[in-house]
């Protein structure tokens, strides 16, 4: 099935991805060369058959509730791109006044 | 002696408990031919000279220590030079992941497979290359430049974890850790001539493994042979309470006492000789399933017949995955933000800027593939289908105790080869994405060359847990052959 550049952008806009006019044609074409292979899948019967989400079965382990250590606000502020204050300084996200 | 690095990592072991090298000598020695060749083969992204030596200095104290009071003994691997991934975390080093998203960022702790290491006494001297988030069959796909295979620098050393397959190769190292998600250990090993392992789902903790494809994802390794890389998954193998998918299961004993294959049962799946295949490919695979056979093994043909849906099953599967884990890397906390400073355009021109094509051409298809409407009949469907594929194994080795195949198609194909074809670079893996699908293990060892000199490699695959089993056969194998022995010539 062929991908038109609407559904490009769509899936652009979920995926929370700035696409140029040159990426969105271009894979419009690549993803539906790839939907297309996939497009086999349709064709096998699955009909009683479970999905597997992990080879190791559903499983929900348990563990204390114990706190741990975490790494120093320092080390991990180091990374940020915009660190203020001890604190990570981010585009603001409601409206209003602050 | 001819060069240090010729060693294996077990002789180089022997050489430090006997104290004739230093863990110091062997580490700037590896330092060295780093230095030496690597402007050419370009494995490494981070060289952590000044943490590996003083990693070396702190296993030789150990040694010696050992060697005054005949303590504890040390682990194989103390003081043995190690490369890590760029997708595992080391602290004291940067983790990209190959990719610019990720560009300066020094993970504040250490992935539990790399701590086991560690702990073991290992050097860790720097961060290989491989395809942005792994994502790739070639090393192409990294942000940081190709890697080139060092049996001939115009071809690609596989991927995604090429860049611990050529510095293997390359013997700049005596083992490296590398991740498979559909391959990514396995292929550049066949492609670079290295043995390479990769685990059963979670026999291996994932934690600190930058997350790809989590019901796929496994740490493994690449070594010179079978023998090398059994400590490292003694060591890495077992349950960690950080990773809740790791399996609490012991861990089976890797016995090499080189005895032969008497009664193992090796099945070779039609399935996986098909059109396209590369003649010295199949020539190379079945001389030395006879060669297996010679050792005792009892060889019979099986069926796998879901073989062929795997490449699209893996490829809506990995990419939903993928679009989850990728939604992470936003510019808020780590790695370089672009844009205006403001809400949500920073988020689309962050992402936009600096995630590759290939990262973000598998993050549309996944999120497509799971979007409201198109689920069932694509990831819904993915799934039932992954079923199918991992009874076709469970069914096989109610016959058979491994099985045999090539890893790849073909032998490493020219840097650039498949250009801006998604879909052919994708093909390459179709050998090796199955055991992802069915978590199963599968080691990869070198069984001839072709006319043009390249690598060419065998894999085996064994039941979720058998690594055993893979390990004794390589092994076997290693023994009466010396492919996994010769150089390139670089």
């Amino acid at each position: 099935m062929a991908l038109n550049i609407e559904t490009v952008r769509r899936i652009a806009r979920l995926a929370r991805l700035r696409l140029t006019p040159e990426e969105e044609q271009r894979y419009a074409s690549q993803l539906s060369a790839v939907l297309d292979y996939a497009a086999r899948l349709q064709q096998v019967d699955t009909s009683g058959i479970s999905p597997t989400a992990s080879v190791l079965g559903l499983q929900a382990p348990l563990r204390p509730d114990a706190p741990r250590a975490s790494p120093p606000r320092d080390q991990i502020l180091a990374n940020a791109p915009q660190p203020e204050g001890g604190m990570f300084r981010v585009p603001r996200v409601l409206e209003g006044e602050p | 002696m001819a060069e240090i690095t010729d060693l294996t990592l077990v002789e180089a072991a022997g050489a430090l408990r006997a104290g004739e090298l230093s863990s110091e000598e062997l580490t700037r020695a590896c330092l060295s031919r780093i230095q030496a060749l690597d402007g050419q083969v370009h494995a490494f992204l981070h060289v952590a000279d000044d943490l590996a030596l003083e990693q070396a200095r702190a296993a030789d104290r150990r040694l010696a220590a050992w060697r005054k009071a005949s303590a504890e003994p040390p682990s194989v691997l103390a003081g043995i030079p190690l490369a890590v991934k760029d997708v595992l975390c080391l602290q004291g080093a940067p983790a990209t992941c190959g990719s610019r998203i990720l560009e300066g960022f020094r993970p504040p702790y250490t992935a539990t497979s790399v701590q086991r290491l560690l702990n073991a006494g290992a050097v860790t001297l720097g961060k290989t290359n491989t395809d942005e988030f792994a994502m790739g069959s070639s090393t192409e796909n990294s942000a940081y430049g190709v890697t080139h295979n060092p049996w001939n620098l115009e071809r690609v050393p596989g991927g995604s974890s090429g860049g611990s397959a050529a510095a293997v190769a390359a013997r700049m190292c005596f083992a490296a850790l590398g991740t498979d998600t559909g391959g990514s250990v396995r292929q550049p090993a066949s492609f670079c001539g290295a043995t390479g392992l990769k685990t059963s789902y979670g026999r291996v903790s994932r934690y600190g493994l930058i997350a790809y494809g989590s019901s796929l994802d496994s740490v493994g390794a690449l070594a010179r042979s079978a023998a090398d890389l059994a400590p490292l998954f003694s060591q890495m193998a077992g349950h960690d309470p950080l990773d809740s998918t790791s399996v609490q299961d012991p861990v089976s004993p890797i016995e090499l006492d080189g005895t032969g294959l008497s009664g193992l049962r090796l099945g070779v799946p039609r399935e996986y000789f098909i059109e396209g295949l590369q003649p010295s490919v199949e020539s190379a695979v079945r001389q030395a399933v006879a060669r297996l056979e010679a050792l005792g093994a009892v060889v019979r043909e099986v069926s796998l017949p879901h073989t062929d849906l795997a490449l699209p099953v893996y490829y809506l599967i990995a990419p939903a995955e993928a679009s989850a884990n990728l939604a992470r890397y936003d510019g808020m906390r780590y790695g370089p933000r672009h844009g205006p400073g403001q809400y949500p355009e920073d988020f689309f021109i962050t992402r936009g800027d600096l995630f590759g094509p290939e990262v973000k051409r598998r993050i549309m298809l996944g999120t497509y593939a799971l979007s409201a409407g198109y689920y069932e009949a694509y990831y819904g469907q993915a799934q039932k289908v992954r079923t199918l594929i991992k009874s076709d194994f469970e069914a096989a080795f109610d016959q058979v105790d491994l099985i045999a195949c090539p890893v790849a198609p073909t032998t490493a194909f020219a840097i650039g080869q498949h250009g801006d074809d998604p879909l052919a670079m994708y093909l390459e893996d179709v050998f090796t994405l199955p055991a992802n699908l069915a978590g199963i293990p599968g080691i990869s060892l070198p069984v001839g060359f072709d006319s043009g000199g390249l690598p060419i490699g065998m894999q085996l695959m064994a039941p979720h847990l058998g690594e055993d089993r893979l390990f004794r056969a390589a092994h076997a194998y290693q023994q009466v052959t010396a492919w996994h022995t010769e150089v390139p010539p670089l």
